[in-house]
């Protein structure tokens, strides 16, 4: 971690750092989360910690996700920023040995009551990977997936829905006169953007990021960012990144994990400009990581 | 000049390093050698195993000159025609020990020729053996027949006479005469064989359901088979209708008979019904023996066989074997799949599973003749037995599940080869990549549904891995079949046009099992010997066949999923 924060570095060492990062930043959202009203609130975490077996992943975490805003989780790699995120759609239920406490509240509903219908979860809180996965399908069955499991639907409302994710995705004009070649021609990036459409197809109130970028070359990557600019006026968005540039680029909130613990949580011009916690501050300049 | 005095010491140098042994190990190209010469050999001992079998068997069908030899023996002057099908040369000192051959005035080892004279019936043995220092003349009679008969074997011989109803037919051209009555009497037996197939057969058929039927009523108090009985005379009067029109037949088939003249000055009659072909070897040119060799490879494929399976085609073994491998396909496929699902996907990884899975590898190592001992104790007294107590009560005492039959031997075999379908599939669901589960997970997909939409599919290639392996060891098996459902000579095949159509319960033929039976329980050997080749050389080709199909499919299957699995 030299390189890459080394503008965020100059942000904070120089005297006009504040108004640098303004502009480096995507947003200038003050606030802090925690002053948010509860309606703004899309996600609760309470008290959260995560086991796996005798070892402990999260420890106590609370934080309060704000809607239609994107929150990034930085932290140093093994901090627990995936597996915090994992929890969400609660995808850490398929490894075995996970035990979690806390609470988890999604739209003021908690997600780990018995009553709650897992499949149906997931496909409120969507969920894209580091890796670009899209299945060995066509383009269009790849969009078209998610939106068949609900039920059937009518082919001309598929095609429809299968538009619609794909231009949400900034896809459509790439692959609309191939949507029947395999989705494993496309390029990483595009791979990736499908992935998100297939993710938005199934329209979630949630879009789960981990780490999106990192296995995209730069305008691949450009593009995604975009993309999140774009989606953030109808989702919430949590993006994972270790690239701390691109946490500041898109997110308006941003959170700080380190070894399995929440440092800091606050709006993300604060984090990069005016940590309150030097263990943030030494974070954000690069002093480790 | 300086270069050309440096030259002897330059070359010695590297003469010296090249026999350093020590470097030489260290270069690893004694290692080269040795896995090159390992893979050599293998490629030699296939190719040349493949090689005889091909030779051998294909062979057998190209139709040989029939050469007329003079020679001496302890009897005198011998006269006698056939094909030379082999030649060797004998010990010297051996052949003067066996006493058998006459004191020779050459040097060196002598050498013997077989002869195969046919004329089984009036001049036998059909297999001889003749020294070629015994021959004194030996001739290619261009207008010599060969005649091959349904019974007796091979007859060679040139026509002294026609006979139609015992009457000597006068004709111009007797050899051109003699291939229009042949074929008539190949028309007359086709037909005569419809009406066998067709016709009496079905009624059999019928007749057997109608007894069963009645016996049914019988067994359950009702005794009145009154609708049963008129039936039954319906058939019957359909039968004698059916009869008469065979017999019809058969008296047309015996009215042409040929004589011929065979080698030593004797003469035979034969009856043309007895006749499949007749050719003249000798006076065929390469392109009419072509066509001759391609018709007999046909035949060999197409028909039955005939005298105690020394003669004739494979077509029922052919038949059986395709159709066991298949249905035992059909069967291992499903299970085979549905036990490596549990065993990965659902069941909880731990000891319990571990040993399963020890046993199911283990499983592969049983020797096959146990799983027949365990197929006839389970599959057919077991489970045949008590589907015929249940269900066929009206065909008791005999049993029609509850014998050896081509459902017990493709179950069986089956059972066989689960191991290697559950290890090679279990194999390909360990190989899907993580993420695939996750991202159909994640977009809100049960277990189930992840299952079968994106992780069955994968794995679809390693699962006809698995397939291509089971059909590779269930076609080649022997042994077990033999407790379970083949014989030697089947009556009927196990498709017909009687419902059901495909008749699980019949006893079937084996290309395994045929190639047993005419090489080591043939009464006549050395007819036989060429069809052990043929058979075998099919069987190879069959499980070739069987597998690049399922390879060529798993191929394209993989190629498909191929940029997935990284």
């Amino acid at each position: 971690m030299t390189e890459n924060s080394a503008p965020s570095e100059s942000v904070i060492a120089s005297p006009s750092g504040v108004r640098l990062a303004a502009k480096l930043v995507g947003s200038t959202d003050t606030r802090s989360p925690s002053e948010l009203p509860a309606d703004d609130v899309c996600l609760k975490v309470s008290n959260l910690a995560l086991f796996y077996g005798s070892k402990q992943s999260l420890n106590e975490i609370s934080m309060r996700i704000p809607r239609q805003r994107v929150t990034a989780v930085i932290g140093p790699s093994g901090c627990g920023k995936s597996t915090l995120i994992r929890c969400f759609n609660r995808m850490n239920d398929l490894i075995d040995g996970v035990s979690i406490t806390g609470r988890i509240e999604l739209n003021g509903l908690e997600i780990h009551d018995e009553d709650v219908d897992v499949a149906q979860l997931r496909r409120q809180v969507g969920m894209v990977f580091q890796r670009p996965n899209p299945f060995p399908k066509s383009v269009y069955e790849n969009v078209a997936y998610g939106l068949r499991l609900a039920g059937k639907v009518p082919k001309s409302e598929l095609d429809d829905r299968v538009e619609w994710g794909l231009k949400s995705a900034a896809l459509w004009d790439e692959v609309h006169d191939r949507l029947n070649d395999s989705a494993l021609g496309l390029s990483g990036g595009q791979q990736q953007r499908l992935v998100i459409a297939r993710a938005i197809a199934v329209e979630p109130s949630v879009l789960l990021l981990d780490e999106p970028a990192s296995a995209l070359d730069p305008i691949s990557t450009l593009k995604i960012e975009e993309l999140i600019a774009d989606l953030k006026t109808r989702y919430t968005i949590v993006i994972v990144t270790h690239n701390m540039q691109q946490a500041a680029r898109v997110s308006d909130f941003t959170a700080f994990l380190y070894l399995g613990e929440l440092i800091e949580f606050d709006s993300t011009l604060k984090i990069f400009t005016n940590p309150s916690e030097s263990k943030t501050e030494d974070y954000v300049t690069g002093r480790y990581g | 000049m300086e270069t050309s005095e440096r030259l002897p010491q330059e070359h010695r140098k590297l003469f010296r390093e090249r026999m350093n042994l020590g470097v030489w190990f260290k270069s690893g190209e004694p290692w080269v050698w040795l896995t090159a010469t390992a893979v050599g050999t293998s490629i030699i001992a296939v190719l040349g195993l493949i090689g005889i079998i091909a030779v051998k068997g294909l062979a057998h069908f190209w139709p040989a000159d029939v050469i007329t030899f003079e020679y001496e023996s302890e009897l005198g002057e011998q006269q006698i025609s056939g094909e030379v099908v082999q030649r060797e040369r004998v010990p010297r000192a051996q052949f003067e020990e066996s006493g058998a051959g006459r004191a020779i005035d050459i040097s060196g080892d002598p050498t013997r020729l077989m002869i195969k004279s046919g004329n089984r019936r009036v001049n036998p043995p059909d297999f001889r053996w003749i020294y070629t220092h015994d021959i004194t003349k030996q001739e290619k009679q261009q207008d010599l027949i060969t005649f091959e008969r349904l019974e007796w074997g091979n007859a060679y011989g040139t026509i002294v006479e026609l006979r139609q109803d015992g009457n000597a037919v006068s004709t111009v051209n007797p050899w051109r005469e003699l291939k229009k009555r042949i074929g008539r009497v190949v028309d007359l037996r086709r037909q005569a064989k419809s009406i066998q197939n067709r016709s009496i057969d079905r009624i059999n058929y019928k007749l057997e359901k109608l007894r069963l039927k009645q016996r049914k009523r019988e067994l359950q108090g009702n005794f009145n088979t009154s609708d049963l009985d008129w039936q039954r005379e319906q058939l019957n009067q359909e039968y004698a209708l059916r009869e008469h029109e065979l017999n019809d037949i058969n008296v047309e088939l015996d009215r042409d008979t040929v004589v011929i003249a065979i080698a030593g000055g004797r003469e035979s009659v034969i009856p043309l019904k007895n006749i499949v072909r007749a050719w003249q070897p000798n006076a065929m040119n390469v392109f009419s023996k072509f066509g001759h060799y391609c018709a007999s490879i046909w035949a060999f494929l197409s028909e039955g066989s005939r005298e105690a399976n020394t003669e004739g085609g494979v077509f029922p073994a052919l038949f059986g074997t395709v159709l066991m491998v298949l249905l035992m396909s059909v069967l291992v496929t499903p299970f085979g799949v549905v036990a490596a699902v549990y065993l990965r996907e659902y069941a909880r990884q731990g000891v319990f599973v571990r040993l399963i899975r020890i046993a199911v590898n283990n499983l592969a190592g049983v020797p096959s003749i146990v799983y027949g001992v365990f197929g006839l104790g389970f599959f057919v007294y077991l489970v045949g037995g008590t589907i015929d107590s249940v269900f066929f009560q009206a065909a008791k005492p005999a049993p029609t599940f509850g014998t050896p039959g081509l459902i017990w031997a493709s179950l069986t075999l089956a059972l066989l080869t689960v191991p290697v379908v559950i290890v090679s599939t279990e194999e390909g669901l360990t190989r899907i990549p993580k993420s695939l589960r996750e991202g159909s997970l994640a977009l809100g997909a049960t277990k189930a549904e992840t299952l079968f939409k994106v992780v069955l599919p994968m794995a679809s290639p390693s699962m006809l891995t698995g397939v291509i392996l089971a059909i590779a060891r269930a076609a080649g098996e022997v042994a077990p079949l033999m407790l379970v459902g083949v014989v030697k000579l089947a009556p009927t095949l196990p498709v017909d046009g009687n419902f059901p159509f495909l008749h699980l319960d019949r006893k079937f033929m084996h290309l395994g099992f045929h190639i047993y039976d005419v090489g080591y329980q043939s009464p006549n050997v050395d007819a036989a010997r060429p069809l052990v080749f043929a058979t075998a050389l099919l069987l190879v080709i069959i499980i070739i066949v069987l597998n690049l199909t399922a390879i060529t499919l798993r191929n394209r299957l993989e190629a498909r999923y191929r940029e997935a699995m990284n």
